[in-house]
């Protein structure tokens, strides 16, 4: 188990540095943020005098090393557009982006977990075909046409809720749900199949026969033997949210760190994009890492494989 | 079955148990999912064909007519049925013209993907050893990224035009291929066929061209089908932020980017788009799945 761990825990790191130096590299090569930053009148020397007290004048590979040992100290540099430390930037906003997150997935739990699995009890029903139709529909959207209509049907034609920003639950509601649309389709997929599994086993036949009312059948035993495989493939799932909240939260104006992302590039802000894009990397590739762990500890076949 | 009927007679009970199938060609069309099969066929027709039968000039502005609604409503007329954006530009002839870049870019990224990717999840699978190890390992790399993120960033630093935006999405694509064929290849290299040519002296090569391959199609045609919905979907999404095909190219992601500023007063500019979009990726998802129990039994849990 130790040894599983370790490996994954290598694959990662070495992931990690793999991306820092793509998006390093990436971000380098598309054009001068000095001549950017510098005003219209600016002459040659100026923009060149720029560049020297931005660094930008070394060769790269010595640009990247002196990123990388600040990076190590925490130091992520200073933001070419805001001039205000990355790291710091970063943090101020994540807060915002890990409570989408977790409003998105209370949506999917809610929305998604119980659909699949009623559809997997009554299959073939007209509640498994809408079960399965809402499945496949979820994942045929694109986010930011779900926000879009979000904003149209709940803010412009029936004026409940606003349509950006910052504030109260009233401005998590929309974005929670359009982040996690994809996912609760996802959940409800797996928890039908899951279901679906489960309930052909000879333990349910069991219960049934010796009279066990069916809604105990259902949630005692069957449940929690499906929610197994519907926690660990879920959470890989989850990290897909990563993905979302940069246009998520692009519609709705809402300052978490996907925003960030996309404000840096548009401005050509490179330590900032660096800083961003790196701590996205970090999450999602922890996240796939404990996720993993998780998935061997419970399932032994896994570390074999 | 023939076996049984003509042993038993015209009217045994066994046969009285089987559901009534039509025979013949109407019977095998009636089994094809239709619907998603059409969607997709006019999709394919207007993607082609785009620039023939779109009735109006898909980019050319005329402020006069700018903003109209569908047909239906008041101000809006047949001539412009789906309305018009803020441009004056007719949104059903940009919703076929928009198909033809969804279905360039996802074409070609599902080709290219396949193609990449089959090729190295067969040589990684069968070949195994060091090759194997380092394949996966950068296969690995590139799964753990966050697509999104870093196809925003690239897509950023090369430029918005169509030719990048396939290369990115390929990029980013072409491992999850990877590893779905080296399981499938893995799943049958302990076949006899293969040791029995391994035997007979066939090369490597061959092998892999002639006796594995076929064998994973199946696998890679249902993939495909499944991934050219999710292509189309990042497509969108990246000219969505405006990085991906520039304007004023039509699009169905930046249709809906510019319908965002006028969603108070012009709610059909963002609504096509999507429309169109969920249409396409839904028969997708459908077709796909109609094609993975049909092809391949033992998928049907995935």
């Amino acid at each position: 188990m130790q040894k599983y761990i370790l490996k994954r825990l290598g694959q990662a790191l070495i992931c990690l540095f793999a991306v820092s130096v793509i998006v390093f590299f990436l971000s380098h090569l598309s054009g001068d943020p000095a001549a950017l930053m510098a005003s219209a009148e600016a002459s040659q020397e100026d923009i060149e005098a720029l560049r020297v007290r931005l660094g930008l004048n070394r060769p790269l590979h010595v640009q990247y090393w002196i990123f990388f040992s600040n990076a190590v100290r925490g130091d992520f540099g200073r933001s070419l557009r805001w001039s205000e430390p990355c790291l710091d930037m970063w943090l101020k906003r994540i807060p915002n982006t890990l409570l989408l997150a977790v409003g998105a997935m209370m949506f999917a739990l809610a929305i998604g977990l119980p659909t699949g699995v009623m559809s997997a009890v009554k299959v073939g029903s007209w509640f498994d075909n809408f079960g399965k139709t809402f499945a496949l529909m979820g994942q045929s959207l694109p986010v930011f046409w779900v926000g879009l209509m979000l904003i149209l049907i709940l803010s412009v034609h029936l004026g409940w809720l606003p349509t950006s920003g910052m504030g109260g639950v009233q401005h998590l509601i929309m974005p929670s749900f359009a982040l996690g649309w994809y996912f609760t389709a996802a959940i409800c997929r797996l928890s039908r199949s899951a279901m679906l599994d489960v309930l052909d086993s000879e333990y349910i036949k069991m219960a049934r026969i010796k009279g066990v009312p069916e809604y105990l059948v259902i949630m005692k035993h069957a449940f929690r033997n499906a929610s197994i495989p519907i926690l660990t493939v879920g959470a890989l799932n989850l990290v897909a949210l990563i993905n979302g909240t940069v246009i998520t939260e692009t519609v709705f104006n809402y300052p978490g760190v996907g925003r960030l992302v996309v404000d840096a590039i548009y401005a050509r802000d490179y330590p900032l994009v660096q800083t961003c894009v790196l701590f996205a990397t970090l999450l999602f590739v922890f996240t796939n890492l404990l996720v993993d762990i998780l998935y061997a500890y419970i399932d032994p076949r896994i570390r074999y494989g | 079955m023939p076996d049984a009927q003509a042993l038993e007679g015209k009217h045994d009970s066994f046969r009285r148990m089987q559901p009534h199938r039509t025979q013949g060609m109407v019977g095998t069309i009636r089994q094809l999912p239709l619907v998603p099969m059409a969607i997709l066929a006019v999709f394919l027709i207007c993607g082609v064909f785009g620039s023939l039968i779109t009735p109006h000039d898909p980019n050319k502005i005329r402020l006069l007519d700018s903003l109209r609604p569908p047909f239906w409503e008041e101000g809006g007329t047949t001539k412009y049925p789906l309305g018009t954006d803020q441009a004056g530009r007719d949104i059903f002839s940009r919703l076929i013209a928009g198909a033809s870049v969804s279905l360039v870019v996802g074409f070609t990224v599902v080709v290219l993907c396949g193609m990449f990717g089959t090729a190295v999840g067969i040589v990684s699978g069968y070949l195994g050893g060091w090759v194997d190890m380092v394949l996966m390992r950068v296969a690995d790399i590139f799964l753990s990224m966050p697509l999104l993120v870093i196809a925003i960033v690239m897509a950023a630093v090369l430029g918005p035009n169509t030719g990048n935006l396939i290369l990115i999405l390929a990029i980013l694509g072409w491992a999850s291929y990877a590893r779905v064929m080296r399981g499938e290849v893995l799943r049958i290299k302990g076949g006899d066929f293969i040791s029995l040519a391994e035997v007979a002296g066939a090369g490597k090569v061959t092998i892999m061209w002639r006796h594995i391959f076929p064998n994973v199609i199946n696998t890679l045609v249902i993939l495909s089908t499944l991934s050219l919905g999710m292509v189309i979907i990042a497509e969108s999404s990246l000219s969505f932020l405006g990085l991906g095909v520039p304007p004023p190219a039509a699009a169905w992601g930046s249709m809906a980017a510019d319908g965002r500023n006028h969603i108070f007063d012009a709610w059909w500019i963002c609504a096509w788009p999507g429309v169109a979009i969920l249409l396409v990726v839904l028969s997708c998802n459908l077709l796909g799945d109609w094609l993975r129990v049909r092809l391949d039994p033992k998928f049907r849990q995935l």
